[in-house]
């Protein structure tokens, strides 16, 4: 049987055999599991996880003061403010993002285990990823992308993984557009018995740990501080938990840590109408805010990236300021980066901007750029499905019908997003995923509670507020 | 006539995985209107034509079999011309931080 419902019934079993982790075993309530025990039993810290990641050379990337994005926007901040800003260089790593780190510790134990390849379903960074560190470890790949909609026209930036995956000899998978992916993923992880190089499992995160740590002791050598506030591109989650674990290892306990993505509210991501309409293939609330309310919505039972357990503030930015600080870091400070990895840093200006001078602003990580992958692809295929581009105040511009690119520093702004629905929204999700009658434990709201940094009263109101409502 | 493909040269397949009618129930109407389609690449295994039945061996190594719809097949995807939106942006930004102008010289 290989009809959707069929293979999908199969889904739990599958993850199973092919990530080697049985989920099952840290359930502690109804809804509630043992997340830290879940991560523990991977059997690496993190100095071990550094050791993995120097075999391939990843990681200990460089930190970069942007000292003349400092001085612009100094001139749009208050006396005495205007935060020094930072990037973190990750377009350094082998294959050109920070997902190399998620990607070797997946492919190096996938190795130690004896798995004869690895799959991940993914149309982005992590794909490469995935394919250069398999191919170190003389392991098979196959990367299911979703890269192309009915007219057959592919978002360029997907095209460029599809060429990168190829050429680490990597297979991939294009397919159209649709939630559908996850069951041609499942038939692949069954016809194969690879490894699940999930974005989300406990390893994924973990690889990422290693950049909060590095960011966080980067700054404390050089500056004798932590950074005040981190900022991170935020989409399925994994890129935050990971980093803000690392910076809570080293002790970076103060730092604040601030989700950014690129609003593309209106658009469907699972419509093939949308899916050229947008110029951000990740970093989007198309995933950070899905993802945000419910990470186990994830390609494994329990999601490692629990990302609103490590949120300290998260805003939006538009397509179009994005764009903008792309073209400002490449000719203010030499540095040519992907879009995508950029949405941290349009959100950073204006953060940095709301900080006194002596503070210290990080941007987290960078991506390479190239054919595909760069403003330009990007904003001619968006004329092409007929979306304006203007210069013009960035607020004004709509997700799938205008990309309109500032025409000062001053038009950059961010947009906040209401943490208290997000904690509502996370709690009305985790209450719809059980059975109706099952009656949550001391222990489940004890884990609501840690999982939305509310207190456990509040958490049973909100509970009580939904159950009722449900009545 | 169609053109006769060589064993081994590298191609492109595409098949069909799940018909309009058999789409997910929660995707959007646009979407469960039309087919969900796959495009795999690898090295055809038989001489095949092009437009017809096929099989491949993948990069890692599986075979997979589709309609054939591309010989060695391009990467289309590149920058275009320049966005004359982003062309000045970084001109203005030196202005404001007071650099000279090159342009000006």
């Amino acid at each position: 049987m290989t009809s959707y419902q069929a293979v999908m019934a199969q889904r739990n079993e599958i993850m199973r055999q092919s990530v080697g982790i049985d989920y099952r075993k840290y359930a502690t309530g109804v809804l509630a599991f043992d997340y830290e025990a879940l991560m523990a039993d991977t059997g690496y810290d993190l100095e071990r996880v550094r050791q993995v990641q120097q075999r391939t050379a990843v990681g200990d990337t460089p930190l970069v003061e942007l000292k003349n994005l400092t001085r612009l926007l100094r001139l749009f901040s208050k006396p005495g403010y205007g935060a020094r800003l930072f990037v973190k260089d990750e377009a350094a790593n082998p294959s050109g993002s920070f997902k190399d780190r998620r990607a070797s510790l997946s492919v190096f134990e996938a190795k130690r285990r004896g798995y004869p390849g690895v799959i991940a379903a993914t149309s982005g960074n992590y794909g490469a990823a995935i394919a250069s560190q398999a191919a170190k470890a003389g392991l098979r790949c196959i990367i299911v992308q979703e890269a192309f909609d009915s007219r057959g026209i592919a978002q360029p930036e997907i095209a460029e993984k599809t060429r990168a995956c190829e050429a680490y000899g990597a297979e991939v998978m294009r397919l159209s557009v649709g939630p559908e992916l996850f069951y041609q993923f499942l038939k692949l992880l069954k016809e194969t018995g690879y490894f699940n190089a999930s974005l989300y499992t406990p390893y994924s995160i973990q690889g990422i740990e290693t950049l909060g740590y590095e960011l966080a002791r980067q700054v404390r050598e050089q500056e004798h501080v932590y950074p005040d506030a981190v900022v991170v591109t935020h989409a399925g989650g994994g890129n935050l938990t990971g980093t803000a674990r690392g910076l809570l290892k080293v002790g970076a306990n103060e730092t604040e840590v601030i989700a950014a993505s690129v609003d593309l509210s209106g658009l469907h991501m699972a419509s093939d109408h949308d899916f050229n309409r947008k110029s951000f293939t990740t970093g989007h609330t198309g995933f950070s805010l899905p993802f945000t309310t419910w990470p186990d919505r994830a390609d494994v039972p329990r999601n490692a990236a629990r990302a609103l357990r490590y949120m300290n503030r998260f805003v939006t930015v538009t397509q179009g300021e994005v764009f903008y600080i792309t073209q400002a870091l490449a000719e203010l400070e030499g540095l040519e980066r992907g879009p995508a990895g950029n949405t941290s840093l349009a959100a950073a200006f204006v953060i940095a901007q709301q900080l006194r001078q002596d503070r210290i602003v990080v941007v987290q990580e960078t991506e390479y750029t190239g054919a595909g992958k760069h403003p330009l692809a990007q904003l001619n295929l968006a004329k092409r499905m007929g979306i304006a581009i203007s210069r013009g105040d960035p607020k004004t511009s709509k997700p799938g019908q205008s990309i309109v690119i500032p025409e000062t520093p001053a038009q950059l702004d961010v947009v906040d997003v209401d943490l208290q629905r997000v904690r509502r929204s996370y709690l009305q999700h985790a209450l719809q995923s059980e059975d109706k009658e099952a009656k949550l434990t001391e222990a489940d709201y004890t884990f609501l509670a840690e999982e939305t940094r509310l207190d456990i009263t509040n958490v049973k109101e909100i509970c009580d507020e939904f159950i009722g409502q449900a009545r | 006539m169609s053109e006769r493909i060589e064993a081994g040269v590298w191609v492109e397949i595409h098949d069909i995985v799940l018909e309009a009618g058999e789409r997910a129930p929660q995707v959007p109407e646009d979407t469960a209107r039309i087919p969900l389609e796959m495009r795999v690449k690898g090295f055809l295994s038989e001489p095949a034509e092009l437009g017809g039945e096929a099989e491949i061996v993948t990069a890692a190594g599986r075979r997979l079999r589709g309609k054939l719809v591309d010989v060695n097949p391009a990467y289309r995807h590149g920058f275009g011309p320049p966005i004359p939106e982003l062309s000045t942006i970084g001109r203005e930004l030196r202005t404001l931080l007071g650099q000279r102008e090159i342009s000006d010289d």
